[in-house]
């Protein structure tokens, strides 16, 4: 690798202060630091520093979003071709439908963030590593190339750069482009035939639990089918097994918030199990067990990948549980009660999202008063 | 009375390179050097020419905001140079040592026949005053103001640290004197915090409340064990003082001498033998560690890894230091060095290494930040070093944009930028915390004082 650093070292006068390129230092910077954890050592504060870094935590994150990925992308091919295939078969017919969306996500995205990153003067934050996955991951097959293109550069630019980047943002962009794109191109986001890879051709029914249980009808899947994810659905979301491999990944690195975790999955749950109290002949969704309200939609993948994203949920410890109670809240009162959104997990964690800073702010107010209490006593 | 203090919150650095519990001496230097930008917001006037004589004691220079707090030569000789930098600013004080020291005679006092005037007055008088800091702010306590409590700890759990048993072994009874000595100055309580695992002389110290201590670091910083105990508010003074330091006080009403001699440890891997050294204070950095370090580029540090200052050669050990660490720079690239579970030779608090496996080992450091700096993005982990009931993030935020209001409802008062040291270490965005910490404290002092 002496090589390759010896070559980098060459260039990288060009691009710095005074050199030919300057301008596009913070890409070329983006470039070396991908490959090199840079020579930076500490000039000030401690003298040693926690090996973790931005990249290494999103990293992680990635890997995390592995399982659910590689599932999602065989269950594209199950989806329309039925039993009887082989594995590889299943997966290659994924595969090829996947691919360019996930290149589309990243090339789009990180361009974007280049060429923010070099007008800006900043360098290249790895925050969109994770949302260039789950973008792809939270969309319909059947989406159209370009109505991801334009969602994603909407997400990146009006989600993110906007506020001056990640760490910056109010909003989970993921969950920004698939807002965008729901509102803008609802009939290729909704409906029966978006889920499952070129079902109008194919001739495959193509309805998910929660569009069957919206039509008012109790549905035919299996809680096993459910669990294991052998259902149409977003690519990434049908697996609650493979969600939770990831979770339990991610718990145990101790990269994501167990507590957004635990309080949203206690939030849904009480919720669910209110409205099977309360029952009702018009609405199917009502009736469904609650606890099964939990193995469909994008429950599962929202709470483990989008409701921890650090910088827009709450960020106090009490905060947390506040914040994820009330998106396993929404997200079941959406999804129950609202006739025009089948699946209530995207509203609840944007709604959440605008909401965290308020629910952070009465926390911390509760500890200022405690300070203030302590003085009074004090002077008393 | 006394409170057991168990703190949760933290985080436990092991290092290569302890310091083992045997005792050597520093041969005598020829020069001894006084920085003053070790006395954190002290601007000197100096009261010394340059080829003037001096004794050990004798004043060299006072602070410019109260001449009442004056700065004593830890050597006799000759003042050999005042070295100024940009604005003619005080860089360095450099004295010629005498072979032998001689000692300015305060007189040796009955306590008990002292009052705290009188007490005051000595500790001033002999340059003793300065190992006397307030909280907030932790600066030289303003000898006009009258503290609630005192607090020592005599605990030390941050990497490589001085054993405190150790370095106080054979100055009991100097250490009891200083804290008597101590007690005069406070209508309050003189609190002292121990380690909660070891049976010590410490545990038999009079006239003091004895708090046991257990936990991770920073179960050792001073200023936690203040706020479980008796938390600073708005307007009120906690003075503290090192157990080193309660020493040469003690010693100073004892035998009438101001001696500045203290123990130290020097540690970190870059250091051949790791082992106590008595040094007299004002001895510089390049005759402390001679023939002691392995021949690579290393970092010399007069403190502890986590808070202490970088020192070059010509440095003296830092004024309230017991420690010198020596580390092996970290100016190297690392190939696909953000690659989850590679380059298990570093340490985090995440579990995204596999040196979770091994909790026990001891860790090579280097000086490489491991990353870049960046937005702060991922929440929780300062709060997972905290154990001051305070919000880290919010704090920080609000001390950089300058908001004084919040800073003071967010408790700027109980912090000192060493309570933030461990969030220095664990931040994933690689923010300064103590930096943006000491630069929030400088505001605090200019504008509310």
């Amino acid at each position: 690798m002496k090589f390759l650093r010896k070559q980098i070292d060459k260039v990288k006068p060009l691009f710095e202060k005074g050199g030919k390129y300057e301008k596009f230092g913070p890409a070329f910077g983006g470039f070396e630091t991908f490959l090199y954890v840079p020579n930076h050592t500490t000039k000030k504060g401690a003298h040693i520093r926690d090996g973790v870094d931005l990249k290494r935590v999103m990293m992680i994150v990635v890997l995390a979003l592995l399982p659910a990925l590689i599932f999602g992308t065989w269950n594209i091919g199950y989806q329309n071709m039925g039993e009887g295939h082989s594995f590889w078969e299943y997966f290659s017919f994924g595969g090829i439908r996947i691919l360019p969306m996930i290149i589309i996500s990243y090339g789009v995205g990180l361009g974007i963030e280049f060429v923010y990153a070099i007008f800006r003067g900043h360098s290249v934050n790895e925050g969109y590593l994770v949302t260039g996955l789950l973008i792809p991951l939270i969309m319909p097959i059947d989406m159209p190339l370009w109505m991801l293109t334009v969602s994603v550069v909407f997400a990146v630019i009006i989600g993110k750069e906007a506020f001056g980047g990640t760490g910056m943002n109010i909003l989970n962009p993921a969950l920004v482009a698939r807002a965008f794109a729901l509102f803008s191109y609802a009939p290729f986001m909704s409906g029966n035939t978006v889920w499952v890879a070129d079902s109008v051709a194919d001739g495959v029914s193509g309805e998910t639990v929660l569009g069957t249980l919206g039509a008012n009808n109790m549905p035919s899947t299996s809680v096993y089918d459910m669990f294991m994810g052998f259902m149409p659905g977003s690519i990434g979301e049908t697996s609650v097994l493979m969600i939770l491999l990831g979770a339990a990944f991610l718990l145990f690195t101790g990269i994501a918030s167990w507590r957004i975790m635990l309080s949203s999955l206690i939030g849904a749950s009480l919720m669910g199990f209110i409205f099977n109290l309360i029952g009702s002949e018009t609405n199917a969704l009502f009736n469904f067990p609650w606890w099964q309200h939990l193995l469909v939609g994008g429950f599962a993948f929202g709470i483990v990948f989008m409701a921890t994203d650090p910088v827009t949920a709450a960020q106090t410890t009490k905060g947390k549980w506040i914040y994820g109670f009330l998106i396993g809240v929404f997200a079941i009162l959406i999804r129950v009660i609202n006739p025009t959104l089948p699946e209530g997990m995207m509203m609840a964690i944007l709604l959440m999202n605008v909401f965290a800073p308020t629910i952070d702010h009465y926390v911390i107010e509760s500890n200022i008063k405690k300070r203030k209490k302590r003085l009074q006593k004090v002077k008393a | 009375m006394s409170k057991d203090i168990k703190i949760k919150n933290g985080l436990t650095i092991k290092l290569k390179g302890k310091a083992q519990q045997k005792l050597s001496s520093v041969s005598r230097s020829n020069t001894y050097v006084i920085k003053p930008s070790n006395f954190y917001g002290i601007i000197p006037k100096m009261t010394v020419k340059v080829g003037e004589k001096v004794q050990v004691g004798d004043v060299v220079f006072y602070a410019k905001h109260n001449d009442q707090i004056k700065f004593t030569s830890p050597v006799s000789g000759v003042i050999k140079e005042i070295i100024r930098g940009a604005k003619r600013k005080i860089l360095s004080i450099e004295i010629t040592a005498d072979v032998k020291d001689t000692y300015k005679d305060f007189g040796a006092k009955e306590l008990n026949n002292l009052t705290a005037p009188q007490v005051k007055e000595l500790l001033l008088q002999s340059g003793c005053w300065a190992y006397i800091k307030q909280r907030p702010y932790n600066i030289i306590a303003n000898p006009d103001e009258q503290p609630k409590a005192i607090f020592i700890s005599a605990y030390a759990t941050a990497p490589l640290a001085a054993n405190i048993d150790f370095t106080l072994s054979g100055r009991e009874n100097e250490f009891q004197a200083g804290i008597d000595v101590l007690s005069k100055l406070t209508e309050g309580k003189v609190h002292l915090s121990v380690n909660s695992k070891i049976s010590s002389f410490l545990n038999e110290v009079q006239g003091v409340s004895i708090h046991k201590v257990s936990g991770k670091h920073p179960a050792g910083n001073v200023g936690v064990q203040i706020s479980k105990v008796d938390p600073v508010n708005v307007g009120e003074r906690v003075w503290v003082v090192q157990p080193q330091d309660v020493a040469i006080i003690g010693k100073l009403f004892l035998t009438g001498k101001n001696d500045p001699t203290k123990i130290i440890a020097i540690g970190g891997s870059q250091v051949e033998d790791p082992q106590y050294y008595t040094v007299i204070q004002g001895a510089q950095i390049k005759d402390i560690v001679k023939d002691k370090l392995v021949d690579e580029k290393n970092r010399i540090i007069s403190g502890n890894p986590l808070t202490g200052d970088a020192v070059v050669a010509n440095d003296p050990i830092g004024f309230y230091d017991d420690l010198i660490t020596v580390l092996p720079e970290g100016d190297h690239y690392s190939f696909f060095g953000w690659m989850p579970f590679f380059g298990n030779d570093k340490f985090s608090m995440s579990r995204t290494f596999f040196s979770f496996l091994t909790p026990n080992k001891e860790y090579k450091l280097d000086t490489n930040l491991n990353g870049e700096d960046r937005a702060m993005v991922v929440t929780g982990e300062m709060e997972k070093v905290m154990p001051i009931d305070i919000y880290p993030m919010q704090l920080l935020k609000a001390t950089l944009v300058g908001d004084i209001e919040k800073m003071e409802n967010l408790g700027i008062y109980e912090v000192a930028p060493e309570d933030f040291a461990l969030i220095d270490y664990v931040s994933s965005s690689k923010i300064e915390a103590q930096d943006i910490i000491r630069q929030g404290i400088d505001l605090m002092i200019k504008e509310v004082g």
